[in-house]
């Protein structure tokens, strides 16, 4: 079994071994050699992290149970939730990996992240770690970079503007949902510090602590 | 001085027999053991590079780019109207945009689905070839450009919500019907894999030759 080392950091982008000195709370730890961010020591971490999840589940929730926009032209009327504009991709020839893709990035993988950061953040809040804290920190982990809900809102856009000459286009819930939920997403990457919370988990090696 | 000389007085993790657990940042000492190590704290196996890291890279770099010519060539839109039916490519999409006015749309279309697509190839490809031929020119440099690789892959995928968005909307009977075209499939393949290649890049091999180095000036 490997020995673990105390106060030691090695940076992820080019393996400088450097000391992890206290940064001061609410500063951040930057590699001395390529700068990439080792980890942000934020003051009170875990509820304010918590608290952006609760806002972002909320606004998820109404991003997906209501229409995103309706389409107005010669007395028809179309509006589309997120899940009925993937259902109808899926339904095209030869597109369920499209709309696969596009289920994945906009829904599943968003409310999985949510839901973990939950699981591991409210019972903390509590005094308590879950059972399965490792599991979901590494899952939290994995599916963070396929979430791409800002790209997503984007996206929106580009196609509201692209058919505004064309019909009337009204903006729905969820894309007000959408529009609120990109900055409490990035408020959540911008106070999350996994680092802390990894000090929660319980050892597996041989209970060598430092 | 160069870059080369500073990096050479500081020491990789590495270099002195330390392993980081990629998954809970744990430093640990590898001991004089070989074969599989785990994370003494959560298990993880612990690896002094990404396994294969060059090989996986390549496989989903070349993938992605074969996939980029049908992903450019192919319609990703087809559109049945009064006046007609019509086939978009992605670039048609980005002219078409252009010419209807709204020009900056145009721009940001155009460098999230052409550029920074060919730019994640290029990049990529520099920096793979560069790691291979052991290179010590400009690691700073080479770091940042795999930061921006990293941050901005994303950001293609917005031409795939827009046509997602257009079929589910744009279905009035007789008057426009939008369906999406087998382009749209390969552009997506195209972003997830290039993703995936830099996911399986080890930035780390950046720095190895400029180590290396020291320690034979040492010896």
């Amino acid at each position: 079994m490997p020995e673990p080392t105390a106060n030691l950091i090695a940076c992820p982008d080019c393996d400088l071994l450097q000391r992890d000195v206290q940064v001061q709370p609410g500063g951040v730890l930057r590699c001395r050699r390529c700068g990439a961010v080792l980890y942000r020591r934020t003051i009170a971490s875990v509820d304010r992290t918590l608290a952006l999840c609760l806002a972002a589940a909320l606004l998820f929730a109404l991003a997906n149970f209501f229409p995103l926009v309706e389409l107005k032209a010669q007395g028809q009327s179309t509006a589309t939730t997120l899940f009925q504009a993937v259902h109808k991709l899926y339904d095209e020839r030869g597109m369920f990996s499209v709309a696969g893709l596009v289920f994945l990035t906009t829904m599943l993988l968003p409310a999985l992240e949510l839901a973990l950061m939950l699981y591991i953040l409210a019972p903390l809040r509590l005094g308590r770690a879950p059972g399965q804290l490792r599991l979901a920190l590494r899952l939290a982990e994995l599916v963070r970079p396929w979430g791409m809900v800002e790209v997503f809102m984007l996206g929106v856009l580009v196609s509201l503007a692209k058919l505004a000459h064309l019909a009337t286009v009204v903006p729905g819930v969820a894309l007000w949902s959408f529009a609120v939920l990109i900055p409490v997403m990035a408020g959540v990457a911008a106070v999350f510090n996994p680092r802390e919370i990894w000090e929660f988990v319980p050892w597996r090696g041989a209970g060598v602590r430092t | 001085m160069n870059a080369a000389a500073e990096a050479a007085r500081q020491f990789g993790a590495a270099r002195v027999g330390l392993l980081s657990c990629h998954a809970c940042g744990l430093v640990s000492r590898a001991g004089g053991t070989r074969g599989a190590l785990a994370c003494p704290r959560c298990g993880e196996h612990l690896h002094r590079r990404k396994p294969n890291s060059v090989a996986r890279a390549w496989a989903f770099l070349i993938a992605a780019a074969i996939l980029y010519l049908p992903a450019n060539l192919l319609p990703v839109m087809h559109t049945r109207s009064l006046f007609g039916a019509q086939s978009d490519t992605i670039m048609s999409g980005v002219v078409f945009l252009w010419t209807s006015g709204s020009w900056p749309l145009a721009v940001l279309v155009f460098f999230a689905s052409v550029t920074v697509p060919l730019l994640k190839l290029i990049a990529l490809a520099v920096l793979l070839i560069s790691v291979q031929r052991r290179s010590r020119l400009l690691p700073l440099e080479r770091t940042r450009v795999y930061r921006m690789v990293e941050f901005i892959g994303r950001w293609s995928m917005l031409d795939i919500y827009v046509i997602t968005i257009l079929v589910a909307l744009v279905h009035m009977q007789g008057l426009m019907e939008i369906a999406a075209g087998a382009g749209a499939v390969a552009f997506g393949a195209v972003v997830v894999l290039t993703i995936l290649a830099a996911e399986a890049f080890d930035p780390r091999l950046i720095w190895d030759p400029l180590e290396e180095e020291h320690d034979r000036n040492a010896a």
